[in-house]
């Protein structure tokens, strides 16, 4: 019941905030997005106490002659995508308070619409449930971005929708197969249980092709290397909030989809074709830290830096162990906070300054110190610095790609270096050193863009302190996930 | 059978319309009439009394009083949108009636089950639409619209007609039953004219549904007829020729299906690579519809193709001709308010999303469910085909279907894109009447609602 709630609730939110007006549409967001919050935390309580509750289960059919359930629970994977989401999407909503848009109402709806979406995909235990909200979730997305985003949004959000449907359909081409040779007494099923056992039934070359047919929509999600090209003109042309929910939340979309949708259906698959996903991972990891070292744009070398964080989760995941799939979980959730933070800081330096060249800055620290601490705070968290929440997760990642195959954790490894490389020099020319142009003032932060900061720099420092408690839910994940791998 | 009775006494009476004087009367009797149609034809059949009628020359059954419902509720919405292009016409009562004839030949399409019924329905059907396609007589593409139809379609029904000669020289029956029955029994004994008639009339049937490569004449007549005739053209029509496909070629010809299925799955596959090809290029929207049509047509065919005697396939290709029709009457009917001043090009959406919201969203309904996003109708469709596809030795055209499916994405995004990204050049809001609002509320609802609940359609005819 709980996680249907968490579904229907930001939904009907939705339709009050498309009715409501002007500043009434985001007071209303945001308090529907912190009540989703508490909701998702009553969750976590009923999880941690009795994870087979029946709270956490709803199961209803949906379309009787398809077997097409409207079924969704909340295990372990869930429950921390679940909190990611409903985490971010008030801090994302409170980032806009600092903004004025145009139709209000119609964004703010849209954000919850789409957080609807998003909790639907990490919840669905259906295949078809599964389909139908990750499709869902490029619509609200895809508005977004047309209606509020930068001067050439009309052919990156284009690009971005036809890349990422292409992508979906052959998933959906996937599931059908699966689905076709799932036998439930005669009748086909889309329960997920019956889609992993109908994978396994399959001989390797057949699971080779299914592996492709639905990795491929989540490696454009993703992206990984070579299905990125739609990635960085996406973000860096989105609304910071569309670009937000993007980067902290959908790229998850992806990585979630790999260790719930595909490692369990196809570990022959996995097998023939793990080592060059992973390969392809590694490639992109190397090829976008280069990258995002000669940008000038402060948001676009976010971007890239993004997706050589991701990288790095995919090649972890892939590599199908305890460490790396732990690992993962621990990183998408450490780097959906930092994300945000830094396309936060993106915003907040674009809204003082009028420009996002690195080159351009320069001496903000002198002009407003706090506001320094706190991007170094995020910056050290995006570049894993012990005690910073990046540090667990890519601790494990490393170690779980090492016993995947040294050389290639060789190559994993220099995420951490290059990143430091482009993190910390565009640090160091945004906010030390003179200005360079004295036109540039940079004032006092909103009182609102201020409690963001300290939110996420606090989860920072909590997390990278403490991580316990999440890291625990994550080892209980990886290890029902593995058992569903053997 | 009554229903098809009610609708020709509609057709007559609104001849009469002129002299009695009662033109102002002639819509709502028409509406009511369409109703009644189907109320009667449903009954019929759901008490059984639906037997074959004329010595077995038309039947309703089940089929039959699916597609006709869909064909009769389109045009029931047709009619109330077509109602001020009908009053700024001085001959109003031609064109009540001639719709209304095609609208008896289409039934005759669903429920046919000889090769002269056939016949006649695909001709009853046509020439109304001839006549309709030239009706802006001072317009010279109409025209060309008009005459290239006429042309193209007589040549067709040729075609068809020579094929059911052939089929009727070896089989010596027109009566499709009978037809299935001699396949069976002479099996590999029937002489070669026999397999000839069968492609003569894949081809003429190809034509009527404007499948590639006889689709030439479908972006031309859809671009220069009114676009309320085109509108009629791309749902009513589309749909009463799929019906007669199906129940041609499932029924009739089902037994030799490795014959013409093979040859199909050529016409799909060009139909998909050509249509969305080309649609994509296409700065008229009427064009591109006219093309986004033929690749529908690509996809209903596959599903014929592809499950030759199951019921899923019947599901599907009822399930996909009503996403179909109901996502086209809601992109014409906003399309014919918006195109008003003439413009026809995809610019003529710029900033509607400004300019009138509501037929914005309803337009990106449409658009979505055409391209088969979820939760719209459109999904379902193009999930009943993947899957029907899926178990046949023709895996190969999914592949394809879904990179054309990409493709597809890509021209009904161009319209929504320049409904909310592009400004509008004109400040005008455009107008709607009342009535057509209601209509493009309740067709969009339809679109929403058998997209979240598909099924509802299959259960409403308990297949």
């Amino acid at each position: 019941m709980l996680t249907a709630l968490l579904i229907v609730f930001p939904l009907l939110a939705a339709f009050l905030v498309f009715l409501a007006k002007g500043n009434g549409a985001r007071n209303l967001a945001m308090a529907a997005s912190v009540v989703e919050f508490i909701i998702s935390l009553g969750a976590l309580y009923q999880f941690k106490h009795n994870p087979d509750s029946a709270l956490l289960k709803f199961d209803c059919v949906w379309v009787q002659s398809l077997g097409i359930h409207f079924s969704v629970a909340i295990d372990g994977l869930s429950i921390l995508m679940v909190l990611l989401t409903t985490f971010l999407v008030p801090l994302i909503i409170l980032t806009s308070y600092s903004n004025t848009y145009r139709n209000v109402q119609n964004f703010y709806g849209l954000i919850l619409v789409m957080q609807m979406a998003l909790i639907g995909v990490f919840v669905a235990n259906d295949g078809f449930l599964f389909y139908v909200f990750w499709e869902l979730a490029l619509i609200p997305i895809y508005f977004i971005c047309l209606t509020w985003g930068g001067e050439n949004r009309g052919a990156i959000t284009f690009k971005f929708f036809v890349y990422t449907l292409f992508g979906s359909l052959f998933m959906l081409v996937g599931f059908i197969y699966l689905y076709n040779h799932t036998n439930i007494n005669g009748a086909h099923s889309w329960a997920i249980q019956d889609l992993y056992n109908a994978g396994k039934s399959l001989n390797a070359h057949q699971q080779g092709i299914l592996f492709w047919l639905i990795f491929i929509a989540f490696a454009i999600k993703m992206p990984i290397f070579p299905f990125h090209t739609w990635q960085p003109d996406t973000y860096v042309n989105a609304p910071t909030q569309g670009t937000m929910l993007l980067s902290g939340i959908m790229l998850k979309m992806g990585t979630f989809g790999v260790i719930k949708w595909l490692l369990p259906i196809v570990p022959l698959g996995l097998e023939q074709w793990g080592g060059t996903a992973i390969g392809l991972s590694v490639i992109g990891i190397v090829y976008a830290s280069c990258i995002a070292i000669v940008q000038k744009d402060f948001k676009r070398l976010i971007a890239y830096s993004s997706i050589a964080h991701v990288g790095l989760i995919s090649a972890g995941i892939l590599a199908a162990n305890q460490q790396g799939i732990q690992g993962a979980l621990m990183q998408m959730l450490s780097h959906g906070v930092n994300v945000v933070g830094l396309f936060f800081i993106a915003d907040i330096l674009f809204l003082h300054t009028g420009t996002r060249e690195i080159n351009q800055l320069g001496g903000i620290r002198s002009m407003n110190g706090n506001f320094a601490v706190l991007f170094l705070i995020i910056v050290l968290g995006s570049v894993a610095l012990p005690l910073t929440n990046g540090f667990v997760g890519e601790f494990l990642l490393i170690n779980g790609v090492y016993q995947f195959s040294a050389v290639i954790a060789a190559f994993a490894g220099l995420t951490i270096i290059l990143g430091a490389v482009y993190m910390l020099r565009s640090y160091q020319t945004i906010m030390l050193g003179e200005r360079r142009d004295s036109n540039i003032v940079f004032g006092p932060l909103a009182n609102t863009d201020k409690a963001v900061l300290i939110i996420i720099c606090a989860v920072i420092i909590a997390f990278g302190v403490y991580p316990k408690p999440l890291n625990d839910i994550a080892e209980e994940a990886t290890k029902v996930v593995l058992m569903s791998i053997k | 059978m009554k229903g098809l009775f009610i609708i020709s006494g509609l057709g007559i009476l609104a001849m009469l319309a002129e002299i009695f004087k009662f033109k102002k009367l002639l819509l709502p009797i028409v509406l009511l009439g369409i109703v009644a149609a189907y109320a009667f034809n449903y009954f019929e059949w759901s008490k059984g009394l639906s037997m074959p009628y004329f010595d077995n020359m038309i039947s309703f059954d089940k089929p039959a009083i699916a597609f006709s419902g869909i064909i009769l509720a389109t045009a029931f919405f047709w009619f109330i949108l077509a109602n001020d292009y009908f009053e700024e016409e001085s001959n109003l009562v031609d064109h009540f009636a001639l719709v209304l004839f095609a609208l008896v030949g289409a039934l005759m399409l669903t429920a046919f089950t000889n090769m002269t019924t056939l016949f006649l329905g695909i001709e009853i059907m046509s020439i109304p639409m001839y006549v309709l396609a030239a009706s802006k007589k001072g317009d010279m593409r109409s025209n060309e619209a008009g005459f290239k139809y006429l042309i193209m379609g007589s040549f067709a029904s040729a075609f068809l007609l020579f094929g059911i000669a052939l089929i009727y020289g070896a089989s010596g029956s027109f009566d499709i039953m009978a037809i299935r029955q001699y396949i069976s029994t002479q099996g590999a004994e029937m002489p070669m004219f026999f397999y000839v008639g069968v492609v003569m009339m894949l081809v003429a049937m190809c034509f009527k549904v404007s499948a590639a490569p006889f689709h030439f004449w479908a972006p031309d007549v859809y671009e220069g007829s009114p676009t309320l005739i085109t509108a009629l053209m791309s749902t009513v029509v589309k749909t009463a020729a799929f019906a007669a496909f199906m129940r041609l070629f499932l029924v009739g010809f089902g037994e030799i299906s490795g014959l013409w299925t093979g040859i199909l799955a050529v016409v799909v596959a060009l139909s998909l690579i050509i249509a969305n090809f080309s649609a994509a290029m296409q700065n008229s929207v009427k064009r591109m519809l006219a093309y986004s049509s033929i690749s529908h047509a690509g996809f209903m065919l596959m599903v014929i193709m592809a499950n030759v005697r199951s019921n899923i396939s019947l599901d599907a290709i009822i399930y996909y001709s009503l996403a179909y029709s109901i996502g086209s009457i809601t992109s014409f009917g906003i399309l014919y308010s918006v195109t008003k001043k003439g413009n026809e090009t995809i610019s003529a959406f710029n900033g509607l999303g400004k300019r009138n919201p509501f037929l914005g969203v309803c337009m990106t309904i449409a658009m979505l469910s055409l391209a088969g996003i979820p939760i719209t109708a459109g999904f379902f469709a193009k999930y009943f085909v993947f899957t029907t596809v899926m178990g046949t030795q023709y895996q190969w055209l999914l592949l394809l279907a879904v990179i054309t499916s990409a493709v597809g994405a890509y021209y009904y995004l161009k319209i929504i894109i320049a409904m909310y990204f592009k400004d509008q050049e004109e400040e005008a809001p455009v107008a709607m009447e009342g009535a057509n609002k209601v209509v493009i509320i309740l067709t969009t609802a339809l679109t929403l609602i058998i997209g979240i609940a598909p099924g509802m359609v299959a259960e409403m005819f308990a297949f």
